[in-house]
């Protein structure tokens, strides 16, 4: 999130798209309850059922699944051509003005540069116009045809009211109302929060999903203002604290990124990754990048990384494929050349897509470790459970072995919600039987590895031999020791360069925050984004005040936000040019003349002229790209593609199928399914009684939705002889699944390009563990193709074929 | 427009013996010596999404169990309430015939601890069911006998006899916690504060906020649920359609205790013990008049053959 969960009260319309607010974050909700009740703050709900979340609403708009960028785009078109654009803001905090480079087009479907055989694109002219210094061309008239907005206006001239309905199945009239609605928050003094989860990411282009709303809120000036903000609401608790923490195989703590084979040497590795100002004056954050990775070197391999062996540069792998994401691993583990898998707190067998395939795979493995509090489906994969997993469990020879771990309740640290807050917790409880912390199960292998290596040698021992670990107990570090060290600490004294008496920074003690960190080995930071979490000021992560002066949502002393305790991110933005707030009456930060001050920690170095530093300081060019440059593999602007099953062809580019840079393995492209033999547009989703497949190990929650049911609208029903509480089966090309059938208003069929699409909604909570009933889950059906940017599995859109069924007799 | 959300803890108020107030088939007690605030518990449905967590802590802090049971095609689960589950969510999906629009109503049902309650009416057992000054209606299991008088005196068809012990249960309105401080433990774990407990009079305030603003969002028949039919409830709710009850589910318009219930207790009762007493009368005017019933031999020989059973 960019804003904090705390901060939904302040907004005036909350857009809930791409996610289920009320069903799957009821906690987080109760912002929204809080800014409807109080301020009398309007909610819209766009979501191919009428959901919990649109129970509460205002405005409901069905659309048809995977088709949300036409609708967003639509959108954008309306404002432009209604001059519903908060001006002032987009011409001077976007890169609206910015002349791009001859060359670059668009054309049915496609940016210059596509390569059909690669499924990529030769990106170069996806940029700038570069002066000769070495800045960006710019016309802040805005008349040159070749400028970011006029390019950006054609680009979305297409995505008319009607060709919305075209695409998406929303009612004209209803998409019209939601347009005028969300044009008004483009006013000076309204803003709009858009809340959105896994029903934007879950899709072959999520990522440009969520890229297109952003460019929305860019031109109604709702980035880094109170109430408003990019949202992305986390489906775990700790989930956000895990992309932090650089868990994704591309990355280590703090979004830094793994080098990649080529990178041979610490300069190649920097020569790409500290950028440069694209305009003068501009900050570009990330040219302190190296002062953040030699401090994670110092932190993983203290004394062994010197300068005189690039901080260790060497000891850290280095990528030969673009991510080892859980689609490649599971595809290698398939092909057999993934022998083992350690698998900690998650349950591949019913979230990976293709069941059928996740299981042929995990039966290829010579082991499988399991970490898990529970009896996952995937740690009992072998076993025989009738049609709900119908293996041959003799032929398959895969160990697994079961490491029970604590819950959450049962240990002490910290978890970061959506809102980039780390909130230390304390046990509650004492685990039960032989269940060990995470971090206890860690430590002994570690401890057993290097014994190994230490008595056997081995192929390049090193980064395990010299990892620090300076634990007390080097069998089981406490959290407070981890959590000091992502926070980071001074290895070398720092002599203040105006006073030699004083020193900048001492040696042994706790970083105050990142500003400091250097690049010369003389500090540790594990995760400099956390730096500040656990400093001289002791445990920040613990604090529990809840004084909140002029009641602005900010809660600054409750708990530690990332960064350095800030609130809303880019809250510079939430100023105008002289430094004074949009709107008197949401002040966050402003210009007193010397220096920005305010509620929140200054998104900007505090003595930054108001109208000569941009507030996007993680960007080169000061300013946020409503052309994103070569930053995405399918372009700089978001285009509508259908998902890789739909029951159309894509009404703007009907050669295309699916997102046509979106990485598909040998064999499941011919995996996909078509219209003709699966009708039916499908989409799978969470259900508040459960949380993933971790509850229905709960009796109570099991008894609260006790069975596995599909849902399907009363026209489909009708048509197909289902009765609501009967038996259907529904199939894709993948799989096939047997479920109840809840009949309901709340899905309707849409009409698409003058055809009729009846949906299919399936939810994900059943499997053959725990006290629920058993069943079914919807990756038995789904393609096996993920985002084209991260990679994440495409479950919220395919075709599928239903059929009642005479149920098992009970 | 700012309407601070009510405070989730109630001022302790030390429930007792001395507090009730109405006793089922007792005498009225002396009147107690205070007289508690009247409380009640508001729901505003227009805030409600159907999360269950209600449901779940109703069940926690009762220490039940629900069977986990079967889906038969609505999301209400179990699917009526049961002796274990004193709350339950009913889901009704109703096109709103002015707009044309679907509207998803869901309504958490339970006891609303009627002022008038038609269950301690009904009830025959002594000390069964009481009421208390604050106007909690909660049922002593010790003293019930399982006869189902209170489901028939409820006018909202609430308590559900158990098959185990073949006593009758419902919602306490955790007069437990109540008596030591606490809300109830629906509106502790409820997360958008769409169930608040507190004193009558407030929740009934917080009630008018809630419907202004249902108002100004088009719900021009926006109300409280309040029933005067039962001399109105401690539980009480806040209705987009207040206008339309029976939507919600089949709340009813305009619940009244039966008819037969007053009868019963009312005229039935005293006729009922007239007839006794007449009876009575009659027999001894009988034994007076024609003596005693002697045993003849004739009789002794009868009773023999009909303790047999006909010969086989």
């Amino acid at each position: 999130m960019t804003n904090s969960w705390t901060d939904i009260r302040n907004t005036d319309l909350v857009i809930i798209m791409g996610g289920n607010a009320a069903e799957c974050h009821p906690c987080g909700f109760k912002w929204v309850t809080e800014a409807k009740a109080n301020r009398g703050a309007k909610l819209i709900v766009v979501d191919p059922r009428y959901t919990r979340s649109a129970a509460v609403s205002d405005m409901y708009a069905p659309i048809r699944p995977g088709t949300d960028i036409a609708f967003l785009n639509g959108l954008i078109n309306y404002c432009i051509q209604n001059d519903k654009v908060q001006w002032d803001y987009t011409k001077a905090f976007t890169n609206a003005s910015y002349i791009v480079k001859e060359g670059f087009t668009y054309q049915d479907g496609l940016f210059t540069g596509y390569d059909e055989t690669k499924r990529d694109y030769n990106r170069s002219t996806w940029d700038y116009d570069i002066g000769p210094d070495g800045y960006v061309v710019s016309d802040n008239t805005l008349q040159n045809p070749r400028c970011v907005w006029n390019l950006l206006k054609q680009h979305v001239e297409q995505y008319t009211p009607e060709m919305v309905e075209r695409i998406c199945g929303t009612p004209k009239e209803k998409f019209s109302k939601i347009a005028a609605m969300v044009g008004e928050t483009s006013a000076k003094d309204k803003y709009m929060t858009s809340m959105y989860a896994l029903g934007w990411t879950q899709h072959s282009k999520g990522s440009q999903n969520i890229r297109t709303m952003a460019m929305l809120q860019l031109i109604l000036g709702n980035i880094g203002v109170r109430g408003g903000g990019m949202n992305a609401l986390r489906g775990h608790s700790n989930i956000q604290g895990l992309t932090d923490l650089g868990l994704m195989s591309n990355l280590i703590p703090g979004y830094l990124t793994i080098p990649t084979e080529k990178e041979v040497s610490l300069d190649t590795y920097m020569s790409t990754r500290g950028f440069k100002p694209l305009k003068p004056d501009q900050m570009s954050y990330w040219q302190n990048y190296k002062k953040f990775f030699v401090s994670f070197q110092k932190s993983m391999w203290g004394p062994a990384a010197t300068a005189e062996n690039s901080f260790a540069y060497d000891y850290l792998p280095k990528l030969d494929v673009p991510s080892y994401d859980v689609l490649r691993a599971f595809e290698l583990m398939f092909q057999g050349k993934m022998n083992g898998y350690f698998c900690q707190g998650f349950n591949p067998l019913l979230s990976f897509p293709n069941r059928k395939k996740c299981t042929v795979a995990l039966s290829k493995l010579k082991y499988l470790v399991i970490m898990d509090p529970l009896d996952t489906e995937t740690a009992r994969f072998w076993e025989n459970h009738g049609e709900h997993n119908d293996v041959d469990t003799a032929s398959i020879q895969t160990e697994v072995i079961q490491l029970p771990s604590t819950c959450f309740a049962e240990d002490e640290g910290s978890l970061v919600n959506s809102g980039r807050w780390l909130q230390w917790h304390w046990a509650g409880g004492t685990p039960p039987g032989e269940a060990k912390s995470d971090v206890w199960m860690m430590a002994q292998l570690y401890q057993r590895l290097k014994a190994l290596y230490q008595k056997e040698g081995g192929a390049y021992a090193d980064p395990i031999l010299n990892l620090t670990w300076n634990y007390k107990d080097p069998n089981e570090p406490t959290p407070t020791e981890l959590a000091r060290e992502m926070n980071g600490s001074v290895l070398e004294d720092v002599p203040d360069p105006t006073d030699p008496t004083k020193l900048l920074l001492q040696k042994g003690k706790q970083m105050a925050s990142f500003a400091t960190l250097r690049d010369d080995g003389k500090t540790a930071c594990a995760c400099w984004i956390y730096s500040g979490c656990f400093n001289e000021e002791g445990n920040n992560m613990a604090r529990r005040d809840t004084s909140d002066p002029d009641n602005t949502g900010a809660y600054s002393k409750w708990a530690f936000s990332w960064p350095v305790n800030r609130r809303i991110l880019y809250n510079r933005a939430s100023a105008d040019l002289t430094g004074k707030a949009w709107d008197p009456t949401r002040k966050l930060i402003e210009w007193d003349g010397t220096k920005w001050a305010g509620y929140d920690v200054p998104d900007i170095v505090p003595n930054a002229k108001p109208d000569v530093v941009g507030p996007f300081i993680m960007n080169a060019e000061g300013t946020a790209r409503l052309f994103a440059r070569g930053l995405m593999r399918e372009g700089p602007f978001p285009v509508h593609y259908e998902p890789f099953e739909s029951p159309i062809a894509n009404p703007i580019a009907p050669k295309i199928r699916g997102n046509p840079v979106a990485r598909v393995f040998k064999g499941d492209m011919e995996q996909f399914g078509d219209a003709k033999d699966f009708p039916y547009a499908a989409t799978s989703y969470r259900l508040t009684e459960h949380f993933h497949f971790w509850t229905k190990h709960a009796q109570i929650n099991a008894s609260l939705q006790p069975e596995f049911f599909v849902e399907i609208g009363e026209e489909l029903a009708k048509e197909k002889g289902i009765k609501s509480g009967g038996w259907v089966r529904v199939w894709s090309n993948r799989g096939s699944v047997k479920a109840k059938v809840v009949v309901t208003k709340r899905i309707v069929p849409l009409t698409c390009d003058g055809k009729k699409v009846h949906i299919v909604g399936i939810p994900l909570h059943w499997g053959f563990t725990g006290a629920a009933k058993k069943g079914f889950g919807p990756n038995s059906l789904t393609p096996y193709v993920g985002d084209a940017n991260i990679e994440t599995p495409e479950y919220k859109a395919f075709l599928v074929d239903i059929e009642p069924i005479v149920g098992p007799v009970s | 427009m700012d309407l601070p959300n009510p405070n989730v803890q109630s001022p302790k108020v030390d429930l007792t013996e001395r507090d009730v107030v109405l006793r089922s088939a007792s005498a009225v007690p002396p009147p107690p010596d205070r007289k508690l605030a009247s409380v009640a518990k508001l729901i505003d449905v227009s805030k409600c999404i159907g999360c269950k967590a209600c449901q779940s802590a109703c069940l926690e802090w009762n220490d039940m169990r629900e069977e986990v049971g079967v889906n038969v095609g609505v999301y209400d689960n179990p699917h009526d309430l049961t002796p274990n589950t004193f709350t339950l969510m009913r889901f009704t999906e109703w096109v709103n015939p002015d707009s044309g629009n679907l509207e998803w109503l869901i309504r958490k049902d339970g006891c609303m601890h009627c002022e008038d309650p038609g269950c301690l009416k009904a009830c025959p057992a002594p000390g069964a069911i009481v009421k208390y000054s604050n106007g909690i209606v909660d049922f002593v299991h010790e003293n019930c006998i399982g006869c189902g008088y209170c489901v028939k005196g409820c006018p909202f068809n609430i308590p559900r006899i158990s098959k185990v012990d073949h006593k009758a249960y419902k919602c306490t309105l955790c007069s437990d916690r109540v008596a030591v401080g606490q809300g109830p433990a629906c509106a502790k774990a409820c997360p958008t504060h769409c169930i608040s407990f507190g004193t009558k009079e407030e929740m009934l305030k917080q009630a008018e906020g809630r419907i202004t603003d249902l108002k100004s969002r088009g719900y021009a028949n926006a109300g409280v649920y309040d029933p005067p039919g039962v001399g109105g409830t401690h539980v009480i709710y806040v209705l987009h359609h207040a206008d339309k009850p029976e939507i919600y589910a089949g709340l009813p318009n305009n619940p009244r205790i039966s008819p037969l219930i007053n009868l019963w207790k009312g005229g039935a009762k005293y006729a009922g013990m007239a007839i006794m007493g007449i009876t009575a009368a009659v027999g001894l005017l009988h034994y007076v008049v024609a003596g005693a019933n002697r045993v003849k031999p004739e009789d002794e020989e009868n009773a023999k053959k009909l303790a047999k059973g006909p010969a086989s």
